[in-house]
């Protein structure tokens, strides 16, 4: 898998680079700068992009925005966004830039390097990555607003991790359900919630995070 | 709409003319009052007297401000309440200089200020003679009748007369706009305070608020040095002994050894945790990505009403102000969802050239009121070190709206590297 990496901080991106190779990724690039990560994403075709927000030249979402205009130039360019913070707003763009093929993590997540990479490789075959911060911050606000009030809290829990993307198989592991229990979750939360079930799992987690952002 | 707002301005220049009438009216019983102080009647008229015609006075100061942009500084209010003896609150309100402004401009008002708007609104109604009413009354109004210049004897003369009332009207309301602006120089002329009382009640603002800056700077740095040492600081020394224990039990027992570093690992992310609310309480990343714009839309996100948002500014604020009108919209939002149980709330960001101005309106209950609630005291005296200023319109059982005006420049966008 080729990957382009954008990160400013010396000791991150060594680190990040490392991790990636022990995990068998090839990186094409690694980059510390907006306009160099641009460059790449669009001339090294790479398989994935790693990408944290803040970069120079502006120390601003210099990153962000370079992974926007690459995805708008090249559509369904798989980028993995990196930040010290969410932010919806940001999340929403990401979103924006089309279906899949998109993730968006806080920075902290790198030390799991097995949770990592996975959610690496994930954005690399087209799917939707959220951060578990990003989804929490829609459930407790859906919340308020009465839009989920109709589930379990274990159809809750199922949820939460059908949002950050995760497979079926990824959610029975980690809830320690079997997986035939954690499809009649999914059917029963699409059924309450009024979502039209979809066998492909990135547009399940769009039409989640589309029903959670109402 | 151009035509709307010269009818405005017209309807305005009436009301002016009848302000001056008023004014001049106060003006004569101030004036007999203070002839009448030597046998003693007058002390009894000079206090209501002098107290109208400052709110008359007070009436053309907010006007000229409201029509025509003209700022007018006003006088301090007269001193002295009810417990006061009468001739010691006549002897406050003949020392104040902002009374004999208030009588010269009583005195003078109808001439000039009553001239000045005469002028549109003469051409108007006598326009509107010649156009709209003599066409009907001509033959009534006998052999020698001139309208202006032309003697209306027959239907060609009456028409020609109707063409200039015609005229005539079209002047008038062509005259109106420019002509209440200079009414609101002129006004500003005679009521405002010279600009040594302006510069000294500065002077005493700018003290104030620069004391007050540095107190809540002094309060935000100990409250930081706080949240790091009870936060972040103490996580971190309960890692190094979390880390330091598990060293020593490696070789003894590495399936607690694995356990307590387990520990740390969430010990460390905790940390961070800490860190990033902490730095996003200074000063939120999007703010200073994005601007003002987008972090209110970010906080529209987050909130947990039904946020509309419209920004109409073209560029970037300064930093400061960005932050104070971020972290004000942020209170205006939570006030909204907590004490006036809103369900939508809408946002509106604008600059007009001179100011920020930020509108929050929110359909809840009302009744908010800044005397009351510490919150809303404590925004307005924040934005009072920019000489900014907080409205609130908040009647029981709404809507509530509030306004914040914060002067500052707006800076080109910034342009992308990328």
């Amino acid at each position: 898998m080729r990957v382009v990496l954008a990160e400013d901080l010396f000791l991150l991106r060594d680190g990040l680079t490392r991790t990636l190779r022990e995990h068998g990724c090839d990186v094409v690039a690694s980059v510390d700068n907006g306009p160099s990560l641009l460059r790449a994403l669009l001339e090294d075709e790479p398989d994935v992009a790693v990408v944290d927000v803040r970069l120079p030249p502006t120390y601003t979402d210099e990153g962000l925005q370079a992974a926007l205009e690459a995805r708008r130039r090249r559509p369904g360019l798989p980028v993995l966004v990196l930040s010290q913070y969410v932010d919806q707003l940001y999340a929403n763009e990401l979103l924006a830039t089309g279906d899949g093929a998109v993730g968006y993590l806080l920075k902290d997540r790198v030390t799991d390097t097995a949770q990592f990479v996975d959610a690496v490789r994930r954005v690399a075959a087209g799917g939707t990555v959220m951060d578990p911060q990003v989804i929490t911050k829609l459930l407790t606000r859906s919340q308020a607003r009465g839009m989920i009030d109709s589930l379990t809290p274990r159809e809750l829990d199922v949820l939460e991790m059908m949002a950050e993307g995760r497979s079926n198989v990824a959610i029975a592991a980690t809830l320690h359900f079997s997986e035939s229990a954690v499809a009649k979750h999914t059917a029963n939360i699409f059924a309450k919630l009024r979502i039209a079930p979809s066998a492909d799992d990135n547009r399940r987690v769009l039409a989640v995070l589309a029903y959670l952002k109402r | 709409m151009r035509a709307k707002e010269r009818l405005v301005a017209v309807a305005r220049c009436q009301l002016a003319g009848l302000l001056a009438v008023a004014g001049s009216a106060v003006g004569s019983l101030v004036v007999l009052a203070l002839l009448l102080l030597p046998v003693g009647v007058g002390f009894w008229l000079l206090v209501p007297g002098a107290t109208t015609l400052r709110s008359l006075s007070d009436r053309s100061r907010e006007r000229a401000t409201r029509w025509t942009g003209t700022r007018i500084t006003p006088p301090e209010p007269y001193s002295g309440d009810h417990s006061w003896s009468r001739r010691r609150r006549a002897g406050a309100i003949l020392a104040a200089e902002g009374f004999w402004r208030d009588l010269a401009w009583a005195w003078l008002e109808p001439w000039v200020g009553g001239f000045l708007v005469g002028v549109p609104l003469g051409f108007l109604w006598y326009g509107g003679f010649g156009a709209l009413v003599q066409p009907f009354v001509w033959p009534l109004l006998g052999p020698d009748n001139w309208y202006a210049f032309v003697p209306v004897e027959d239907t060609p003369t009456m028409l020609a007369a109707l063409v200039l009332g015609v005229v005539f009207m079209a002047a008038g309301l062509l005259l109106a706009p420019p002509i209440l602006r200079l009414h609101g120089r002129w006004t500003r002329r005679l009521l405002s305070v010279p600009r040594r009382t302006e510069m000294v009640r500065r002077i005493a603002h700018l003290t104030d608020t620069r004391a007050e800056v540095l107190d809540v700077q002094a309060a935000e740095l100990r409250r930081i040095e706080r949240d790091l040492h009870d936060g972040a600081q103490a996580r971190l020394v309960s890692l190094g002994l979390t880390l330091d224990s598990a060293t020593r039990l490696l070789d003894s027992d590495p399936a607690a050894a694995r356990k307590l570093l387990l520990e740390v690992a969430e010990t460390s992310a905790r940390a961070l945790e800490d860190l990033r609310n902490l730095v996003h309480g200074i000063h939120p990343p999007v703010l200073a990505d994005r601007g003002l714009g987008d972090a209110v839309r970010s906080l529209a996100l987050d909130s947990f009403l039904d946020v509309g948002v419209d920004v109409r500014l073209s560029g970037r604020l300064p930093s400061p102000v960005e932050s104070a009108a971020y972290f004000a919209v942020g209170e205006l939002l939570a006030n909204a969802a907590k004490h006036a149980a809103a369900r939508e709330v809408a946002i509106v960001l604008d600059h007009d050239g001179g100011r920020l101005r930020v509108t929050v309106t929110d359909d809840g209950r009302g009744g908010a009121d800044p005397a009351k609630g510490t919150g809303l005291r404590g925004l307005r005296r924040r934005l009072e070190s920019f000489d900014g200023v907080l409205t609130l319109h908040s009647p029981p059982g709404g809507p509530t709206t509030a306004t914040l005006e914060i002067p500052c420049a707006l800076s080109s966008p910034k342009t992308s590297s990328c």
